[in-house]
């Protein structure tokens, strides 16, 4: 695991006069065996950013480099090397798994473009990857339609890990799964960088699963970085408006039977 | 987003029994043995001229004829089939295979060469087939070679179109840039990612084009530029017979038989496995006379206990009792929703909570009379407002409840009409519902965007709905909601799709327009949390049944809560004030399969509690201790005053 460096990253869409910085200078380090949480909410350019440090999207300027490589040059880059760099995991597990090919399929992919292993080699591979999951040795002979949303996130978890990537970018990973699983994989993940000092940049809307999860965070809006800092600290005292109004805005549980968001449509003028 | 798939879960069938299905395949069965054998038993007998028997009318010996040279037109036909079938097929596969490389190919290579190819396959279609096929013969010079590369030709566009059309949702997906950020090979991408992908469409697509490209062959032979003397296919011979119409019709109809014959069999077939890949998708359903009538709750109707505390209490607004929703499945009714019971007053705030799967919003959308197409509702009692809706049809029990129940989508991108203006939109319920006229309509739609806090909301009301961001969106479906004066509001998910801060807005004002109109609302969430903050009672699903009714502000306690479920669920999610040096508190294992019965407590499978008799009997919906109902043989809130259980593993 490495350190990934990004230095005034911008990002722009569009041409000329209907141009727009969807990240717009943005500077940010993951140190190396810690999880940074990005969060801010839709059109901040958080998940822009980590599909920039992904590769899977170009960026307009500035430097993103990972123990010193440099991460945006793509000529004369083997594409297996680059592989080895960085691995994102993506939001929806129903759609980042191929549906015609098997759970073990699916990971054995992911080990032979990255090494010559032999038949049984590679199959006590994928047994271990699943095991490092919680997965039992028998879903590797499922297909993607036949098990849980839960337990596809797993898959894709255990498809990255088997690159031994050197960072890993987490694109909302547990916004689509139920109530009851996301605890469930937020648990995992936190293991998971504990045992193998994972480094990764965590990319969230949820406040409280990035409090919990990540180590600093970084908060973002409109493409820029608007507060940075230890998670915890972030969260307990927000010092800029913008991430106090995102604090304020969770609802919770211990406003049950209370008339909360009567006073709230009073102050903000709602009547 | 979160992208929650609801409605009956979907099973995969056995083998197709199709009636069509089993007539082509003896059509092809009969025309493969023809071409095979017919050449080596009648092959020299069908070109062996006769001048004692030329031009011959059907009789026993020829009974389609014989032709100028004295050859039996029958026999002909069945030679023939080799080489019509031959040309046909490699001619359909030759244009597959190029439209399939030109169209998928570029999947797997950069947005520059799918530009390229893209603008190739456009200018390719925009040719017009006849001219293609000619231009083919003007170089090529008529001959068999010559018709099948010119029909591959006028067939190698559309195959490319839709190959094109469907690798272009495979490249755009996720798993694809998976794949590319794995590093696998281009060559790896477009055979394990593409092709497997579009495989089923473009075979059906094939198989189906055959039948026409052998007619199209056909007609390139009769028109004289096909297949030359004295090779002979189904087109030449209809050409050589209709020389011959006048005195003896029957040497030009039988091998238009052999085309029309042909023709049917490919296309048949092609249909039967079309349809069979739309069944293997969505499930073959069982025909309604083995699916047998809807199921009806099982538990008996309301104990004398209940009818008393029923007929004592306040009127209630919506009264369900027993309510059940069904949908056919391969193996008879799948039950989504099973003897659902609740009541809400005049006023009140319901909440309802539960997993996807777990029923909620289907019961929801049964209520308000909009559940999906097939579904079977039957409910013991389900009244509104004091009118009965059972034993009325959807449309019946819909103009009852008309205006007085509004309904909030989630997805307000799809609730909203694209092509309409908002306002429009919006004045339509008083135009159709109040008979009011078209001015005083658009001026009640006015002032409805206005009470949701849409800035300048006249000439917001004649935008259209992409023109709204998000969270506008979803503002103007609230407005749309109260526009009749509703005094229920079903609301599914209404904030599911919008970020923490508008969440909040909608949520305020959803809570204040209750608050001022005095109308109950029922709202659908995945999220605990938010039903806690908006309700005043909250309903809990599992597997198709409220497993507990209590009071919102014990959620704030949570060792009040009865059922181990709505404690799980209480406790998993992470908040601003969990320990970060614990594992979150986690149910263990997956809610249940509905397509297949699930016997006694659905939750027995996850729940650390569960005994026995949990397994085998299903908990009744009774009152409980804290005030609401739960079902649930071992209710931990008892439990809570000695041994108060912390934020550990629930189950395990």
């Amino acid at each position: 695991m490495a350190e990934l460096v990004i230095e005034d990253l911008v990002v722009t869409f569009g041409h000329r006069h209907r141009a727009f910085n969807a990240v717009d200078g943005v500077s940010l380090t993951v140190p190396h065996g810690t999880i940074v949480g990005l969060v801010g909410e839709s059109g901040s350019g958080k998940s822009t950013v980590a599909r920039t440090v992904a590769g899977l999207q170009r960026a307009t300027s500035g430097r993103i480099t990972l123990d010193g490589d440099d991460l945006l040059r793509t000529r004369g880059v083997d594409r297996r090397r680059r592989a080895r760099d960085v691995q994102m995991i993506f939001q929806d597990p129903y759609s980042s798994l191929n549906p015609r090919m098997t759970v073990g399929e699916t990971i054995e992919e992911a080990l032979t473009t990255h090494g010559d292993l032999d038949g049984r080699r590679r199959a006590a591979s994928v047994r271990e990857l699943l095991d490092l999951v919680r997965l039992k040795p028998a879903v590797a002979g499922q297909y993607p339609s036949q098990i849980s949303g839960g337990m596809r996130q797993r898959v894709a978890i255990a498809r990255c890990l088997a690159v031994r990537p050197r960072l890993i970018v987490a694109d909302e990973i547990t916004s689509a799964l139920d109530a009851s699983v996301q605890g469930a994989v937020l648990n995992l993940i936190r293991d998971l960088q504990r045992e193998l000092e994972l480094s990764m940049i965590f990319i969230t809307h949820n406040l409280a699963a990035v409090r919990y999860i990540a180590d600093t965070t970084v908060v973002m809006s409109r493409g820029r970085v608007v507060e940075h800092g230890d998670s915890e600290e972030i969260v307990a005292n927000p010092r800029q408006p913008y991430t106090r109004a995102l604090v304020s805005a969770i609802p919770r549980i211990e406003h049950a039977g209370t008339d909360h968001l009567l006073r709230f449509a009073d102050e903000e003028g709602l009547r | 987003m979160t992208n929650r798939r609801s409605g009956p879960p979907k099973r995969r069938s056995g083998p197709p029994r199709q009636p069509m299905a089993i007539i082509a395949v003896c059509m092809l069965g009969v025309l493969v043995l023809l071409a095979v054998f017919a050449p080596v038993l009648w092959g020299e007998e069908a070109v062996a001229a006769d001048p004692d028997a030329i031009a011959l009318p059907p009789s026993g010996e020829h009974p389609l004829g014989t032709d100028k040279l004295g050859r039996d037109i029958l026999l002909r036909t069945l030679v023939a089939t080799r080489l019509s079938l031959v040309m046909a097929v490699a001619a359909t596969l030759m244009g597959g295979c190029i439209g399939l490389a030109l169209g998928a190919l570029p999947a797997v290579l950069g947005t520059r060469a799918q530009r390229w190819f893209a603008s190739v396959i456009s200018t390719w279609l925009a040719f017009p087939v006849l001219l293609v096929a000619m231009l083919t013969v003007i170089l090529l010079g008529p001959g068999t070679t010559t018709a099948v590369v010119a029909l591959a030709l006028t067939m190698t566009p559309s195959f490319a179109r839709l190959a094109q059309t469907l690798s272009s949702r495979v490249g755009g997906s996720e798993y694809l840039a998976a794949a590319r950020m794995l590093g696998v090979s281009r060559r790896r991408q477009f055979t394990r990612y593409v092709l497997p992908n579009i495989a089923e469409p473009v075979i059906v697509n094939v198989t189906t084009s055959i039948g026409g490209g052998l007619l199209a062959l056909s007609s390139l032979s009769f028109l004289g530029v096909g297949v030359q003397p004295p090779d002979f296919d189904w087109g030449r011979l209809l050409s050589e017979g209709f020389g011959q119409v006048y005195n003896s019709p029957v040497a030009a109809i039988g091998p238009g038989v052999a085309v029309v014959f042909a023709g049917l069999a490919f296309s048949m077939l092609g249909e039967s496995l079309a349809a069979q890949l739309r069944n293997r998708e969505h499930g073959r359903a069982l025909p309604p006379r083995r699916l047998g009538p809807a199921p009806v709750a099982e538990r008996p109707a309301r104990t004398p206990a209940e009818t008393e505390r029923a007929e004592t209490e306040a009127a209630p607004l919506l009264d369900v009792d027993g309510l059940s929703v069904s949908f056919p499945g391969p193996d008879g009714w799948i039950r989504p929703v099973q003897d659902v019971s609740f009541r809400i007053l005049p006023g009140e705030i319901v909440g309802v909570v539960g997993e996807s799967g777990s029923g909620k919003s289907v019961t929801m959308m049964s209520i308000a009379q909009l559940a999906p197409a097939g579904a079977a509702v039957t409910a013991r009692r389900l009244r509104f407002d004091g009118e009965d809706l059972t034993g009325r049809t959807p449309a019946e029990a819909g103009r009852v409840l008309g205006t007085r129940v509004g309904v909030v989508f989630q997805d307000s991108l799809t609730a909203l009409n694209p092509a309409l203006r908002v306002g429009t939109q919006l004045a339509e319920i008083p135009r159709v519902h109040g008979g009011a006229g078209r001015a005083k309509a658009h001026e009640m739609a006015v002032r409805a965007l206005d009470d949701v806090r849409i800035p300048d909301a006249a000439r917001r009301a004649q935008q259209f709905p992409h023109e709204f961001s998000g969270g506008m969106r979803q503002r103007a479906l609230i407005a749309m909601s109260q526009i009749g004066s509703p005094s229920l509001i079903i609301a599914d998910e209404p904030t599911t799709a919008l970020d923490v801060t508008v969440q909040r807005r909608v949520l305020a004002l959803l809570r204040r327009e209750c608050a001022e109109s005095g109308a109950a609302a029922i709202v659908v969430s995945h999220d605990v949390a938010v039903l806690a903050e908006l309700c005043g009672r909250l309903l809990v699903m599992y597997a198709g049944r409220i497993v507990e009714d209590v009071d919102i502000a014990l959620l704030a306690t949570p060792e009040r809560l009865a059922h181990p479920y709505t404690r799980a669920l209480a406790a998993s999610l992470p908040d601003l004030g969990t320990d970060r040096t614990k594992p979150l508190v986690t149910i263990p294992g997956e809610p249940p399969d509905l397509s297949r019965p699930v016997t006694g407590c659905a939750f027995a499978a996850r729940c650390a509690f569960a005994t026995d008799d949990c397994r085998t009997e299903v908990p009744v919906l009774t009152e409980h201790r804290h005030g609401g109902r739960v079902a649930c043989r071992h209710p931990q809130d008892a439990m809570a005053t000695d041994a108060a259980p912390g934020r550990e593993e629930v189950g395990a």
